[in-house]
């Protein structure tokens, strides 16, 4: 084989495939006992998130992309400046309790909201015409535009309805970027099928932006948990997925009595793949669609 | 009963990384260079594979060209069919879908990417 076709065929390969956080090269050295019970107790004193030591891995993926995005020579470096710099605390602990999301993230869940959730909504509320959607832990939006595009996509019957789809989420920097709806080709790539894709995105440059129309449905506001809820209508959908792990169990027994008065009383709530109420709540009860698990609650409750 | 990917590009490099991602996640693996060797690996095989992952770009026959043969033959209808490919235009990828493949897969890609992606075709 000629070398300069070898040359590009490894070099086409090597740029087709993405090993890592990318851009700057951050070394990186294993941080010390003292500086993860540090990263520890600063997210369970403000952000009410408990990262026992099995998510050790995750303190240091987390906090290796901030590393290498500001340019730090490590992640070690990054937590000494931590204790001392309040900015760069703070962008500690958002690098700390955002999650890297998927579309349609689990597949599962959708499928539940497109084949039976979603219809039955549409006979129970046929007098209202309403359909109101929490999205409890949004990110950087892909959960809350997801849910926009099943209703969108499968559901024509729900244009004239009034959709409103609350998308909120401790962090910011992360709400920020959701109203931004622009999304890098590796983002938008993640479990988003091809045709929803070139449906409700346009590429601008390397970018791929929302659409209007999805993004008229998504109302995105910062909200911690934690703290003191805003008022909020009825909810008809709930989806708290993927951050109860991240709070000890009176702060998900604070969530979960507080949800009991916010879900509508025939309304679903919908949690992560692993994740589990039947410890946390007893006025919730499992209920199998199609081939997700989500919870609704006991009739009577209050 | 294990799953068969048919992966078709022209460059040897590119099919050794993915074929041996895909033997992990418990793939058969069968490869071809360009489509008119993947339309012949279809050929010479009694099962069809569960899904071909085609480049774009190829001599002879491109993946394009290799979709819109394989979607005239029903026998190979249950073939789902992923464009991976660094052609990242909306045109292409709605002549793509069009023509009939299933899913498109933009490079650069993950393997986490790659892995979500099939779950998407139900793999």
């Amino acid at each position: 084989m000629p070398s300069s076709g070898y040359d590009r065929d490894l070099r086409n390969t090597s740029n087709a495939f993405q090993t890592g956080p990318n851009s700057a090269v951050t070394e990186t050295k294993m941080l010390q006992a003292a500086d993860y019970d540090y990263i520890r107790r600063l997210v369970r004193e403000r952000a009410a998130i408990v990262l026992d030591e099995t998510k050790n891995y995750l303190i240091e993926t987390r906090l290796q992309r901030l590393a290498s995005t500001e340019r730090f020579a490590s992640v070690a470096e990054l937590v000494a400046l931590a204790r001392r710099d309040s900015a760069i605390c703070r962008r500690v602990i958002e690098a700390m309790t955002t999650n890297e999301t998927s579309w349609m993230r689990d597949v599962h869940p959708f499928e539940g909201l497109r084949h039976h959730i979603v219809p039955e909504m549409i006979r129970s509320r046929a007098g209202t015409r309403s359909l109101n959607v929490w999205s409890m832990a949004c990110s950087s939006g892909q959960e809350p535009y997801s849910i926009a595009m099943v209703l969108r996509e499968y559901f024509p019957q729900l244009l004239p309805w009034t959709l409103r789809i609350l998308a909120t989420d401790i962090s910011t920097e992360m709400i920020a970027k959701a109203k931004e709806g622009a999304y890098s080709q590796l983002e938008i790539n993640r479990g988003l099928p091809a045709s929803l894709m070139t449906r409700y995105f346009k590429r601008d440059g390397l970018q791929w932006r929302v659409n209007d129309d999805l993004r008229t449905v998504v109302e995105f506001r910062p909200m911690n948990l934690n703290e003191m809820w805003p008022t909020l209508p009825r909810m008809d959908i709930v989806f708290l997925r993927n951050v109860l792990i991240y709070f000890d169990i009176e702060t998900r027994r604070s969530i979960f009595l507080r949800l009991r008065r916010v879900l509508a009383p025939d309304g679903y709530l919908i949690l992560g793949g692993a994740e589990t109420a039947l410890n946390l709540d007893d006025q919730f009860e499992r209920v199998t669609v199609g081939r997700s698990v989500v919870y609704r609650l006991r009739s009577g409750s209050l | 009963m294990k799953r068969t990917v048919l992966i078709v590009d022209d460059s040897r490099a590119m099919r050794l990384v993915m074929a041996r991602y895909l033997r992990e996640l418990g793939y058969e693996v069968l490869e071809a260079a360009n489509g008119r060797a993947a339309l012949s690996q279809l050929e010479a095989q009694a099962e069809s594979p569960d899904v071909a992952l085609v480049d774009w770009n190829m001599p002879q026959m491109n993946g394009l060209e290799f979709v819109q043969a394989m979607r005239r033959e029903p026998r190979w209808s249950e073939v789902r069919v992923m464009m991976v490919t660094s052609e990242t235009d909306c045109e292409r990828i709605e002549v793509a879908l069009c023509a009939g493949a299933d899913e498109y897969l933009m490079k650069p890609f993950t393997l986490e990417i790659l892995s979500e992606k099939l779950a998407v075709l139900g793999l």
